[in-house]
């Protein structure tokens, strides 16, 4: 599962994302790395972009670069 | 202020601080409160970020100079703005002193992140102060966060502080005041994998490339962490030698797989993570979870509404309507006010002068063109106040938020949409408010089709030409609406065609990148609020304004020399025109513009109109004698009924239908305003880019005139 695709309201730590590409360095350097859980917040009244919590703020990006961002799989009922 | 030496510039003695932090961490309302009034706003030479630059006191009166630089999340700069940050903390810009030394503010909210700049930082090895900002607001989140503790651990004074109460800043003017200040005991594990390869580029960036040991680091570090080494070297090149070892060690890396960027920026989260644990008491089970945080619960509430799909969008509505009315309909009491106040001012010293040239030039020129500056202080003012508002509120990352996908449409970002809506008041407040889009190429779009968007002189030009237009007043009001509706639809569909067109060719790049914080919801700070429109009132006064002044003075010196012969006495005052070098560029630029249906009168008219668009009308006036009466509508009836009247020199009537609307469309698409052009100019450091704007929306202008004219004499209109 990627970000993108995460529900409204759930989280999940993130896996990885691809290491090259200028959205991906930033990303990192704002805080997304391996390991990092993120929550979904919201989406945008049109579908794009998303609103993630990571790290103790907020911080939205679009979806094409959400759906690089692959979720470590979940046991599912994990909270 | 009650300190020595008041000059707004300190003696070259005074150490240099820069003061740095994250977007949105309060770094603007700190150096405001140091600095007071005694803070200058330039440019960077050669790009288009601001340098705010003051003069503050420590706590026992040493004056010292303050640089604020850009807010930046990382020194692996991505934008302008960031890149100045960086570069000027390596001490790469020969315009700007290396700082002696470093304040770096941090929002205690939101620590780990805040900290990751101040991480690279730290690696400069100079001497740095830590501002925690914002404990109040960590403290209602029930974040403790222990500054004495911090400060142990990094070796540097860390000051916790409340800049918006003033709370601290005492604390940080003793810091200020010390004379020994430590330099950061900082030792963070670079990754062992990286280590060799720092230690090799360091090695070489000191030797080839004549960087001091700790730069050197520093860069060593901005190299392996962005994988674009040509952005980090920014305005110095890498030594060939020095690229070839990077290359080298990338080539490797790839062969075993190894991320170093990603490796670099997770061990330094790591260390931060560490300083974070001892330092942060969490609430509740202290646990890092990402989804129960107490400092997000108001926010949040206010967040479901704001965005929500359908109250989202009538707040954003009626926010946007709001200001828009301020800008199209409040500032127009002011302007009265300026209008009266520049006539009351010109009647007075019209009596002091004798009539003449210098009288003439001093009412009609110089008066003239101050009074044509700051009639767009009201909007400027206004505009500024909202946006503001909005950004210290909050709502502005919310409002690029919702209308990210829309703008995104034609390349643009959300942030562009408020300049575009401001531009459709005037286009010189609007391309100012571009400022807040971060993307480079991306505020260079808003900036070029901003002044597209139907302003508000064009409007009497609009009416004056539906008037003219419609052959009796009966026609429908509906006509006349619909005219002028299809007028602002054509520069609004131009606007977003140009901005499409522009974004796939000549500003084409990485596609742009929406990472974009969404702040938590603040209340409004009014001071900065002020500040922040005083700012701009100044910074246009002063640099748009000087330009503006001296193209109203070389306008109104074409519209009235050279004198027609002194025999001509008497005569009606459209012969002076004629005879002016306005009137004889009317004449001259005849041949191009008469198969848009122009004559040479027309063109008078369309030269004048760099002066403002609406004067036009007065153009009209002058040259078809049309007799000025107290009664602004008579004066409006009677100028419709001489355009009405007018003819050709083979008796054909000049201002038919299709020349009326040829005429609108021109207006629609041309670039015909000195103002906006200054304006440009000061925005875009540079003629370059308004003489591009100048060419391109007056030829789009052309053609679109052209082929509604032809095509309408082939119709047989």
């Amino acid at each position: 599962m990627n970000l993108a695709q995460l529900p409204v309201g759930a989280s999940a730590a993130i896996q990885a994302y691809p290491q090259a590409g200028p959205a991906f360095t930033r990303l990192r350097e704002m805080g997304l790395l391996p390991g990092t859980r993120v929550t979904l917040v919201r989406v945008a009244p049109l579908g794009d972009p998303i609103e993630i919590q990571v790290r103790g703020y907020r911080l939205s990006l679009r979806k094409s670069e959400a759906s690089q961002v692959e979720l470590a799989p979940e046991p599912p009922a994990a909270k | 202020m009650s300190a020595p030496a008041p000059s707004p510039a300190a003696p070259r003695s005074a150490p240099v601080y820069a003061l740095v932090g994250n977007p949105n961490c309060g770094k603007s309302t700190l150096f405001n409160a140091l600095t007071g009034l005694k803070q200058k706003v330039g440019n960077y030479p050669g790009v288009t970020v601001e340098r705010k630059v003051g003069t503050a006191y420590t706590q026992h009166g040493q004056p010292l100079t303050l640089i604020d630089l850009p807010g930046a999340y990382s020194l692996a700069a991505r934008s302008p703005d960031e890149a100045v940050t960086r570069d000027v903390l390596l001490g790469r810009r020969a315009d700007t002193p290396t700082p002696d030394r470093i304040i770096c503010i941090a929002d205690a909210t939101n620590l780990e992140r805040n900290l990751y700049l101040v991480h690279q930082i730290l690696d400069l090895g100079r001497p740095v102060i830590l501002v925690l900002n914002m404990m109040d607001l960590a403290a209602q989140a029930g974040l403790t966060v222990r500054a004495d503790q911090l400060s142990r651990e990094l070796g540097i004074p860390v000051i916790p502080c409340e800049a918006a109460h003033g709370k601290g800043l005492i604390e940080l003017k003793l810091a200020l005041s010390r004379p020994d200040l430590p330099l950061p005991r900082h030792a963070w594990d670079i990754p062992a994998a990286l280590a060799p390869a720092v230690a090799e580029l360091q090695a070489s960036l000191s030797a080839q490339d004549g960087k001091g040991p700790l730069v050197a680091r520093a860069e060593a570090l901005l190299l392996l962490t962005d994988p674009d080494p040509v952005r980090v070297a920014g305005s110095t090149p890498l030594s060939a030698a020095t690229a070839r070892i990077l290359d080298s060690w990338k080539q490797r890396w790839a062969g075993d797989g190894t991320d170093c960027s990603g490796t670099l920026v997770a061990a330094r989260y790591d260390a931060i993570g560490r300083l974070a644990r001892e330092t942060i008491v969490m609430p509740a089970a202290g646990a890092r979870t990402t989804d129960a945080d107490a400092t997000l619960v108001l926010s949040d509430r206010i967040d479901a509404v704001v965005t929500h799909p359908v109250w989202g969008w009538l707040i954003f509505a009626s926010i946007m309507a709001t200001m828009f009315l301020g800008i199209f309909t409040l500032a127009g009491i002011p302007m009265g006010w300026i209008e009266s106040l520049m006539t009351w001012l010109g009647d007075h010293v019209s009596a002091l002068i004798p009539p003449g040239d210098f009288h003439d030039l001093v009412i009609d020129g110089a008066l003239a063109g101050v009074g044509g500056v700051i009639i767009f202080l009201p909007q400027i003012l206004i505009l500024f106040f909202f946006i503001g508002l909005l950004e210290s509120t909050g709502y502005m990352a919310r409002a690029a938020f919702i209308m990210d996908r829309v703008m995104s449409r034609v390349g643009l970002n959300g942030k562009s949409f408020i300049p575009l809506l401001s531009s459709y008041a005037c286009a010189i407040p609007g391309i100012m408010s571009a400022r807040t889009i971060e993307e480079p190429k991306d505020r260079l779009a808003t900036i070029l089709v901003a002044p597209f968007m139907s302003c508000s002189a064009r409007l009497p030009v609009y009416l004056l030409l539906i008037a003219a237009l419609v052959s009796s007043n009966e026609v429908p009001l509906g006509t006349q609406v619909g005219l002028m509706l299809l007028m602002y639809f054509l520069g609004t569909a131009g606007a977003f065609a140009f901005a499409w067109l522009f974004k796939k060719t000549l500003l084409r790049g990485a596609p742009p990148l929406m990472i974009m914080e969404l702040p938590p919801y603040r209340l409004p700070r009014l001071r900065d609020v002020a500040w922040q429109m005083w700012e701009r009132a100044a910074v246009f006064v002063k640099r748009a304004g000087t330009v503006i002044l001296a193209l109203s003075i070389v306008l109104w010196f074409l519209a009235n020399f050279p004198k027609p012969p002194a025999a001509a006495e008497g005569e009606p005052p459209v012969d002076a025109l004629a005879h002016s070098y306005a009137g004889r560029a009317g004449h001259a630029i005849e041949p191009l513009i008469a198969p848009l249906g122009f004559d040479w009168r027309i063109g008078i008219g369309l030269i004048q109109s760099f002066a403002a668009r609406e004067v036009f009308n007065s153009s009209m006036g002058v040259i078809f004698a049309v007799e000025e009466s107290d009664d602004e509508a008579a004066s409006q009836a009677h100028l419709r009924d001489a355009l009405r009247t007018s003819v050709r020199p083979d008796g054909t009537p000049l201002f038919t239908p299709l020349v009326c609307l040829s005429l609108m469309v021109f207006y629609v698409f041309a670039m015909q305003c000195i103002s906006t052009i200054a304006v440009v100019k000061r925005e875009t450091a540079g003629w370059k880019w308004p003489l591009f704007q100048l060419v391109y929306m007056t030829g789009t202008a052309w053609v679109a005139s052209f082929v509604l004219y032809q095509a309408g004499r082939a119709l047989g209109f």
